[in-house]
């Protein structure tokens, strides 16, 4: 029941429309089944599957506007959900910024299916911990770890005629390793739409060799280092960078995109030429939703926005390309109304993570952040820690671990600092290279393994 | 970890969150059904969670209201232990009995095929049934009776106090929440509770167009377990001093208007010289940091290593605690665990699992004593007894170990803020939390704030700016020198505590009285971009 074809969800969405009786209307109806496996100390700890079909309904009247969700899809219940966003409609505020809906749109098709990952069932996920776990058994070592997988549609329509429909699966796997004197851990994740493309065999391995190599880690003196950043590592960083392109924020004089004096960056050369950002839902390998919005239910309400999701250039060469807008505020300035992206793609080059390595003289190699909190908005000075596997690199080889770092840090100054970019490969849902950077800072040691 | 609107539920509208819910007596009824299935299907234990969750959020910028969201969420979960494992079912809007033995049986179906894997059966810590017995939170006000357009009208004439007094944008946004829960076990419990939490916040920007810096400046109330009269602050609940903070009551008008004038403030506050500093320490500021660097590595299960691949292990092992002689701070050093602190977020009279809540220590005389834990962690500490940490942060989560409210004891000597800073050389008094990060066995930390005040031979010589505090938390527990006395002990607190996979939000409370710190490094976070 969960997961409706398009045209079951056409018909719940126009029937829908048919009882309403505001200015404008929009309904956002999705489902999904979700499951997932934990262990720890090499045993499960919890599993679960849910089942949610949710839809959501918009009514405004002028500027106001009032929503209403549920969870139940008899014709009476619809019609109640319906009158009663109409009422929470007449007794809200007036929205200013309200804009109205938008009409009839083009969406392209994207991959983001796969059956293989609908098919999934518990005993795949008991397999696919064992998989994980056995491994670290046999050598002696203690994995944690978490798969949770999800097969869903999110569906959107307005009574101005607009309509969008696209299904979805996604697995998102994660796995720590441990040796049993806790001297060494290392870490892998994976993110795919098609579940045959994951082993957790295969990320549990990795994770296995850096715990078994992070052993005895010895301390480094903090300060400015070279640094290899794996996929993981580097796309935590440029992912809070893309999360912060909003155009009223840097209009408005509060971001890193805001000039001195008033006015953007946008049109500037701000990082390495080297670097370019893009998103692409049409990417098969990171396949995205062909709109914004949707969703809903579950989360009090979800919005029908119905922007396409195009390619979008955010940083050609090095110079700002595009930043996001909200309608609103893209209507106020007459300018298209880019929406924000979902997964990014950043072109990398065609060296491998062992080429960067072997062209380093002296540097550290960093398998994944954690706890990143940002500390400056204004220059997106961001601080937190290595995880799970850091190692001195010297003449082209991995020379030894090394002892967990904090850093304070800018993905800005970090995309000015650039020696190399590897292969870009997909890191939770963006395509982000390893790179190599100069003068990264590391402003103290933790004791943390 | 802070996840974006956690807003679970339905929209409904705001009048349907006064609405009474399901009759105790349906309750017992629904309850029962799902402990005599489970035991008829072959559980030897049984808990079952009616649920009712009610939220309200209003949220404002400048002269306009963005949003106001009202939510409900009502469901059952079902817990059981059969063949030594743990199994759990949900089912939400379950009104009928036979609902309720439907998820009891699938939570024993998935407790069988679980039980193949486990290598240790769960060992439950007994626990006496307490009959049926209710708690209510002490409010004085529901926040949920007061109209939504007082509410926007309160916010809206912050906002305006706010670009009156120096600000150029403002954000505010009142949370609102009430969890209606009904406990029932095969112990013989039949638990009732009615808990109230709200949250005032506000963010103020200024900007200097000419450098094109811009400074902000948040909100000093706290998150309470109190009703809306939490807004309605007396004279005794506010601090004087360089900046009045709030104790059981909030002037939200009075500390945006500080607020706005202190961002402008910052745009030409002094840049922090790098060094090391005596930091004093305000419990707006100080509850983050007893959070992050006591309350978490205490929690039990990251001892063990069951939050290794997500929140992390903890630096405070078992063997440690063995020892009786692990150094964890300063002798002036308590810290304790109290789920039964008056206005705190975590203050109910039962936990998720049926045991009463209670008070315990943690560190005495800066010596690590205790841990946080649930019925089937205890025996790991050789105690007979949960110390009831269990929560689920909905009714279709299972619940498991979760932070008490942890607090820092206030001090015995009589001592006050004023008479703190008149000693200290070259310091910073910090007020507010900023900034926060810690590793995953929770040693290195770093903290920044809302205000900064340089001290210099015993007086505030005026405002930093760009200030973070660098420290390992052995070493930080171990600089503190004086705290003061229980006549500036505050609450401060978390909201949307993160934690598990998948995750679950708690809220928590953190005491203290302001508290100093000896030659803590402190760094200078500006940069060039």
């Amino acid at each position: 029941m969960a997961i409706l074809t398009k045209e079951e969800a056409k018909k719940i969405i126009d029937k829908v429309l048919g009882y309403s009786k505001a200015d404008e209307t929009s309904v956002s109806l999705s489902g999904n089944r979700t499951g997932n496996i934990r262990y720890a100390r090499n045993t499960v700890s919890t599993s679960g599957e849910t089942d949610n079909l949710a839809l959501a309904v918009t009514a405004v009247f002028g500027k106001k506007v009032g929503s209403a969700t549920i969870n139940e899809f008899d014709d009476q219940s619809l019609e109640k959900t319906v009158r009663r966003a109409e009422e929470i409609a007449q007794l809200a505020p007036e929205n200013p910024e309200y804009v109205p809906m938008l009409g009839p749109q083009k969406y392209i098709e994207t991959a983001s299916y796969a059956e293989s990952t609908a098919r999934i069932n518990p005993e795949f996920r008991a397999q696919a911990a064992f998989d994980s776990i056995e491994p670290c058994n046999k050598k002696k070592l203690t994995a944690a770890g978490y798969l949770e997988d999800t097969t869903g549609f999110s569906a959107i329509g307005n009574s101005k005629g607009l309509f969008g429909y696209n299904p979805f699966t996604s697995v998102a796997f994660s796995v720590t390793t441990r040796t049993a004197d806790g001297t060494g851990s290392g870490y892998a994740s994976r993110d795919v739409n098609d579940v045959a493309k994951l082993s957790t065999k295969e990320a549990t391995e990795v994770a296995m060799a850096k715990a078994l190599a992070s052993v005895n880690a010895k301390a480094l003196e903090p300060g400015k280092y070279t640094v290899i950043l794996e996929p993981t590592a580097a796309g935590d960083l440029i992912n809070l960078m893309m999360g912060s392109l909003d155009a009223r924020n840097a209009e408005e004089g509060r971001s890193f995109l805001s000039r001195k004096g008033g006015g953007t960056r946008l049109g500037e050369k701000f990082f390495d030429e080297r670097i370019t950002i893009y998103s692409d839902p049409a990417n098969v390998e990171i396949p995205g939703s062909p709109f914004t919005g949707g969703g809903g239910g579950r989360f009090g309400g979800g919005g029908v926005d119905g922007r396409p999701q195009e390619k979008t250039l955010w940083v050609e060469n090095g110079i700002i390309k595009n930043m996001s807008y909200s309608r609103y505020w893209a209507q106020k300035n007459n300018v298209k109304a880019v929406p924000p992206s979902g997964g990014f793609i950043m072109q990398g080059g065609n060296q491998s993570l062992l080429d960067l390595i072997k062209s380093t003289q002296k540097g550290v190699l960093v398998t994944r952040f954690w706890y990143i909190r940002a500390v400056d908005p204004q220059t997106l000075l961001y601080t937190g820690l290595t995880r799970d596997g850091t190692f001195l690199i010297e003449n082209g080889q991995i020379k030894y671990p090394i002892k967990n770092f904090r850093f304070n840090e800018s993905p800005v100054i970090m995309l000015n600092n650039i020696e190399a970019l590897g292969k870009a490969v997909r890191s939770a849902g963006n395509l982000i290279p390893p790179m190599k950077i100069r003068d990264f800072t590391f402003s103290s040691l933790s004791d943390a393994v | 970890m802070l996840p974006n609107s956690p807003v679970f539920g339905r929209s409904v509208a705001p009048e349907a969150l006064l609405e009474p819910g399901l009759e105790v007596a349906v309750k017992k009824r629904l309850a029962d059904a799902a402990l005599n299935a489970a035991k008829a299907k072959g559980a030897s234990y049984t808990d079952i969670r009616i649920g009712r969750y009610l939220r309200q959020f209003v949220t404002t910028r400048e002269d306009k209201v963005q949003n106001i969201v009202n939510t409900e969420s009502f469901g059952v979960g079902v817990r059981v232990i059969v063949d030594g494992c743990w199994g759990f079912a949900s089912v939400v809007d379950a009104k009928s009995e036979a609902q309720t033995a439907k998820a009891a049986e699938e939570a024993v179906a998935i407790a069988k095929a679980n039980a193949r894997l486990i290598k240790q059966p769960v060992q439950l810590a007994p626990q006496k049934g307490f009959g049926e017995v209710s708690w209510k939170a002490p409010i004085k006000k529901n926040a949920f009776e007061v109209p939504i357009k007082e509410k926007v009208d309160l916010l809206l004439t912050v906002n305006d106090a706010a670009l009156k007094n120096g600000a150029n944008y403002v954000n505010s946004v009142l949370f609102m929440v009430n969890e209606q829960k009904y406990f029932a076990s095969s112990d013989g419990s039949y638990i009732d509770q009615d808990i109230h939490r709200m949250w005032p916040t506000f963010r103020v920007t200024a900007i200097d167009p000419k450098t094109g810096k811009f400074e902000t400046r948040s909100e000093l109330s706290a998150p309470m377990g109190m009703g809306y009269d939490y807004l309605q602050a007396n004279p005794s609940d506010k601090i004087a001093g360089i900046t009045t903070r709030y104790n059981k009551g909030y002037d939200m008008l009075e500390d945006v208007t500080a607020a706005a004038r202190q961002a402008k403030q910052k745009l030409t506050a002094k840049s922090v010289e790098a060094g090391k500093y005596d930091l004093v320490l305000d419990p707006s500021h100080l509850w983050l940091t007893i959070h992050e660097s006591v309350g978490h590595p205490l929690e039990l299960d990251r001892v063990l290593g069951y939050e290794a691949n997500f929140a992390g292990t903890s630096f405070a092992t078992l063997d440690k605690w063995k020892s009786k002689n692990f150094n964890y701070g300063s002798k002036q050093v308590n810290l304790f665990a109290d789920k039964t602190q008056v206005g705190s977020l975590g203050a109910v009279g039962w936990d998720d699992e049926g045991v009463a809540c209670k008070k315990w220590d943690l560190v005495k005389e800066g010596t690590l004593v205790n841990y946080q834990a649930i019925r089937d962690q205890v025996h790991i500490l050789g105690e007979t007894e949960s110390q009831g940490c269990c929560y689920a942060d909905s009714w279709g989560s299972v619940q498991f170990q979760r932070m008490a409210n942890v607090s820092l004891a206030a001090g015995k000597t009589p001592l006050s803020v004023e008479q703190m800073i008149k000693d200290v050389k070259k310091g910073i008094y910090i007020i507010g939390d900023g900034s926060f990060s810690i590793d995953q066995q929770r040693y290195n930390f770093q903290f920044g704030g809302q205000l900064f005040y340089e001290i210099k031979n015993g007086q505030i010589a005026g405002m930093l700016k760009d200030v973070a505090y660098q420290s390992n938390t052995q070493e930080f527990w171990n600089s503190c020198t004086q705290i003061c006395d229980e006549r500036d002990y505050r609450l401060g607190g978390s909201f949307f505590d993160g934690k598990g996979q998948p995750m679950q939000v708690s809220a928590v409370s953190h005491g203290s009285s302001t508290t100093r710190f000896n030659g803590v490094n402190v760094i200078n976070t500006a940069r060039k971009i």
